[in-house]
């Protein structure tokens, strides 16, 4: 089998610990002060990175293209630490990494984005990323992608991928009710959306993060605009949601008293 | 006019799924509020049994992709199958479950027929004689609701958000539509589940019961009582019936080579990262109950919590009750009233 081409689609999120409150601008909803807030590498996406990073060190000429979507300030702040984590090579395309911009624009540009890649051989090809974001969490487009990239081996929800010699692959995929479905496919090209997977984050390492920035500096240089809008969407209302409740706190009640009632709750 | 094409897919018997004839009752209403016409599509092995159901549902017509290619799911089948009944019904709105299989299809018959998707939603009504849909956004923190002028418009909705249809079955006739087959390169070799007993992924529970960390952590003697806590959580579940669910932290747990409870994978991790179930009650224990967790619990109506913390995130308006006290004590107790 000769090395992979694993391009993995994903961008940057704002860190969950932060309190969002939407709010509207020219272009459509946008958060407040999103400029402002801490981003992180989209948690999914994250994932199918680390995956392709160690499906890679398994098939000798692999290599690991990144291709992001999103405003490349921040992009470049994520990548300081993305960057030390496994190694890739960097494609931007500068543009809204909202969760109100549309899929089937974002999946035209990144189809854009990766058939413009040098080099890239497209029989090898294995499209990784996170079955959805963590912004739009729409699951729509990396088949979008695939169908523009003319792949429709698909997989979703994806745990395991296993490489035989050969070339062709079995994957695990999330179904209903924690269920699997286990497929084998003749292999390249294929779509992947990831899941956690089974890999656990991977330590900073200096080394990694030192290799990857002579590449990731430049593609941020050269990062070219991407138009995604929120594609002609009417917007009625965009709200945080309306129920607060008021907790009860209990506290000096008896532990019988307490198992009671919750034995009554869960019965009535 | 509005042209609503329903979308569905057999399951392994020929029935369809409760989802899947949830999804009905918002097409009907969707084409009743739009003056609209309805049509079904179905895929499967064989369709009759499931057009049968959906005799009366007021269709014009009912399409069907069936054969053996269509048995599984499987992407390639799937969107080969949809992009058919599409053009055969050349609908404006299409409208599916937003289960596993469609999830995966759908997406690429909307790019094959130039069309648009937004999915998950959880609601779908009809304003000023336009769809009006409601999805969330930024993993359930915030709700939109809009609608779109591309056509064809495709529309998944999540299960839970419209009661299933229930209308008399009849005698259909089923208007045949042939796909053209890919060649075919992927296999579904099958399905891996939990044997029945150990089954705790349970969606539709009445109740979802939430580990968290605490269980495994060191308690007031200084020592960790992880055997103790599996038989308690496993009692509780054998008890209620209820869906397991567990913090992040705890099932991470697993892959970092601490002391872990067997019968707990990242399927089951509910949150930012995880799951968000649909539920009527959800019971968190020895869970902190912070935001990335939280989130997930989004369509759980009713909340509880037992932690030893009352400062814990709980308390802070995301749940309706807060016990602070020990889990292990509680649950211990609990369970042997449920008998
Ligand atoms: C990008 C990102 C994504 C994330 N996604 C998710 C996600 O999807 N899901 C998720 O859950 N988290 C997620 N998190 C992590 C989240 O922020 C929290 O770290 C996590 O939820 C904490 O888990 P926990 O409450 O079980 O553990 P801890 O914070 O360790 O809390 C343990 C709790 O147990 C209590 N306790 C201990 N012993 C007892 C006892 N005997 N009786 C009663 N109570 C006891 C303690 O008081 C404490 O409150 C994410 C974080 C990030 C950064």
């Amino acid at each position: 089998m000769s090395g992979l081409h694993i391009v993995v689609c994903g961008s940057i999120v704002p860190d969950p610990l932060q309190t969002l409150e939407p709010v509207t601008t020219p272009a459509g909803p946008g958060l407040k002060n999103e400029m402002m807030l801490p981003a992180i590498l989209d948690p999914w996406a994250g994932h199918a990175l680390f995956e392709a990073a160690n499906l890679a060190k398994s098939v000798a000429g692999s290599k690991v293209y990144l291709v992001s979507l999103g405003p490349k300030a921040k992009l470049q702040q994520v990548m300081m630490t993305i960057g030390q984590k496994a190694p890739f090579e960097l494609v931007v395309a500068d543009g809204p990494a909202s969760g109100f911009t549309d899929a089937a624009e974002v999946a035209a540009e990144l189809a854009a984005a990766i058939e413009a890649i040098p080099g890239l051989d497209k029989s090898q090809l294995l499209v990784f990323g996170g079955w959805q974001s963590a912004s739009r969490g729409a699951g729509a487009t990396l088949q979008m992608l695939g169908e523009r990239l003319g792949i429709t081996d698909q997989f979703q929800g994806v745990d395991e991928i296993k490489m035989q010699a050969d070339g062709s692959f079995t994957v695990l995929e999330r179904i209903e009710g924690g269920s699997y479905q286990l497929s084998s496919c003749a292999g390249t090209p294929a779509v992947l959306g990831w899941a956690t997977g089974n890999l656990p984050e991977p330590p900073n390492n200096p080394q990694i993060g030192m290799a990857n920035m002579r590449l990731i500096m430049p593609a941020l240089q050269k990062a070219k605009p991407a138009k995604v809008s929120t594609g002609e969407v009417s917007f009625v209302a965009v709200e945080l949601p309306k129920q607060v409740r008021e907790t009860r706190v209990v506290k000096d009640m008896a532990l019988e008293e307490m198992a009671k009632e919750i034995v009554d709750w869960i019965r009535g | 006019m509005e042209t609503i094409l329903y979308l569905a897919h057999t399951e392994e018997d020929g029935s369809l799924s409760k989802a899947a004839l949830e999804v009905v009752s918002a097409a009907k209403d969707l084409a009743s509020g739009l003056s609209g016409s309805l049509a079904i599509g179905l895929v499967g092995r064989d369709v009759q049994a499931a057009a049968d159901a959906l005799a009366g549902c007021g269709a014009a017509t009912i399409y069907g992709a069936s054969g053996e290619a269509f048995a599984v799911s499987r992407y390639s089948t799937d969107v080969a199958a949809l992009q058919a009944l599409c053009q055969a019904a050349k609908p404006t709105l299409v409208i599916s479950v937003a289960d596993s299989r469609l999830s995966r299809a759908m997406p690429g018959v909307a790019q094959r027929l130039g069309g648009r998707i937004d999915t998950h939603l959880t609601g779908l009504s009809v304003k000023d004689g336009q769809p009006l849909a409601t999805r969330w956004y930024y993993r359930q923190r915030m709700v939109a609701d809009f609608n779109r002028p591309q056509r064809p418009w495709f529309l998944t909705v999540d299960a839970g958000c419209f009661a299933a249809y229930a209308g008399a079955p009849g005698q259909a006739q089923v208007q045949a539509v042939t796909p053209v087959l890919p060649v075919e390169r992927t296999k579904v070799l099958g399905i891996q589940s939990p044997a029945a007993d150990q089954q705790t992924i349970r969606p539709d529970a009445q109740v979802l019961f939430v580990t968290g960390a605490g269980w495994t952590k060191k308690q007031a003697d200084g020592a960790t009582h992880v055997p103790e806590a599996a038989a308690l959580i496993l009692g509780f579940l054998n008890g209620t019936k209820a869906s397991l669910g567990s913090s992040k932290s705890l099932v991470d747990m697993g892959g970092e080579g601490e002391s872990v409870l067997p019968f707990l994978t990242h399927l089951h991790q509910v949150g930012q990262t995880g799951s968000t179930p649909r539920h009527p009650k959800g019971l968190a224990t020895c869970c902190h109950g912070e935001e990335p967790h939280v989130v997930g619990w989004r369509f759980i109506t009713e909340r509880r919590a037992v932690n030893l913390d009352a400062g814990c995130g709980w308390a802070r308006g995301k749940a309706d009750v807060l016990y602070v006290t020990d889990a292990f004590a509680l649950m211990k107790r609990v369970n042997e009233l449920l008998g």
